[in-house]
């Protein structure tokens, strides 16, 4: 059975496009077919993020349309045979698409693929409404800051009001040192605000960056997000896996450092 | 934990959950200042028939409370002075 899943937050850069790149490659890794699609008409960026902005051809748009096919639109991932990006078109706007066009886009990617991920656009207006249309269920990004939970709190309340019945939430950017001494609020306490279930917590890490520079989504590495990211896969493919614990530092001085430090 | 702690003041964290619980709570019920404004010049005139209140010292707020296990359901809350209970003139 195949599943559209649109990844949303409400405010920019809180990481939407990285998590679509990455739970996209990470489910084809755990050998399922995806398509990923960036519904970000105007402010492209899923294609830099997975490395494949030299292949662009045809867009989002051009399917819609009927300029091409959407087999044509499509773009083969460097790494994965089982993984596609269908690339947002950047000369237009979100008016280009209407949520009746979305849908049915999806509905027929669905005879094709198991998974169809929608990165969608920060707001609430004719962006969201086109990613949202087509989505059986909706990943929420969120970081543990006022403004982006309170984002998250209208995102879900529209998401509901649209009859969106799977809903999960995604902690991303967590600083556990901050969270240590009380200054960042917790995984437990955004859950509590919110209220939806938690289906992963990603930890603050400079391996994202790097992987951002080079084009290739860190899933399944090792490093702190890269494992967090796998676990989100396995659990959005419905196995039950354990909260990670995103209190192990990494490296020697870290751990020599911690040694001397008050309790 | 720190002997300093003791006279620090509250952690930044507990800040932003508290006013992002009442934030959220307005949020959600769509309730503008105006319309707050005219609840609670109606409780007022209400309240008056009955009792002396201090209006000025009237403060009324949407915020959450638990009830019956329930955790954080949505409740309006009123705060209100009574200056003198009205004697039933009959």
């Amino acid at each position: 059975m195949s599943e559209v899943i649109v990844v949303t937050s409400g405010k920019g850069g809180v990481g939407k496009t990285t998590t679509s790149a990455n739970v996209g490659t990470g489910l084809a890794k755990l050998d399922k077919k995806v398509v990923l699609i960036d519904t970000d008409i105007g402010l492209r960026n899923l294609d830099v993020v997975m490395g494949l902005e030299n292949r662009i051809v045809y867009n989002l748009v051009d399917v819609v349309e009927g300029n091409c096919r959407i087999k044509q639109a499509l773009i083969k991932d460097k790494r994965y045979s089982n993984l596609y990006l269908l690339p947002s078109a950047q000369t237009r706007d979100k008016t280009s698409v209407t949520p009746e066009q979305m849908k049915k886009l999806t509905d027929e990617l669905k005879e094709e693929f198991d998974y169809i991920i929608l990165d969608c656009p920060a707001g609430i207006e004719q962006g969201f409404k086109n990613a949202i249309a087509g989505a059986d269920r909706a990943l929420i990004v969120t970081t543990p800051e006022v403004s982006a939970i309170r984002d998250a709190d209208r995102i879900i309340g529209l998401l509901e009001a649209n009859n969106m019945d799977k809903i999960d939430l995604i902690v991303n950017r967590l600083r556990m040192d901050m969270v240590k001494r009380g200054d960042m609020m917790s995984i437990d306490d955004v859950v509590d605000i919110l209220a939806i279930n938690l289906i992963g917590a990603v930890p603050d890490d400079e391996a994202i960056v790097i992987s951002t520079n080079q084009g290739e989504p860190l899933v399944g590495s090792d490093t702190l997000a890269g494992k967090a990211y796998m676990n989100i896969c396995h659990r959005v493919i419905g196995e039950e896996v354990p909260l990670m614990d995103l209190k192990a530092e990494n490296g020697f001085f870290a751990k020599i450092a911690s040694l001397f430090k008050k309790n | 934990m720190n002997i300093m702690d003791f006279f620090r003041k509250k952690n930044s964290s507990d800040v932003a959950k508290d006013r992002l619980k009442l934030v959220l709570v307005s949020d959600r019920a769509n309730c503008s200042p105006e319309v707050m404004e005219m609840i609670k010049n109606d409780i007022i005139k209400v309240i008056s028939k009955y009792l002396e209140v201090d209006a000025e010292g009237l403060d009324i707020q949407i915020t959450q409370t638990d009830i019956d296990g329930a955790k954080g359901v949505p409740a309006l809350y009123a705060n209100i002075p009574i200056k003198k209970l009205k004697q039933t003139s009959e």
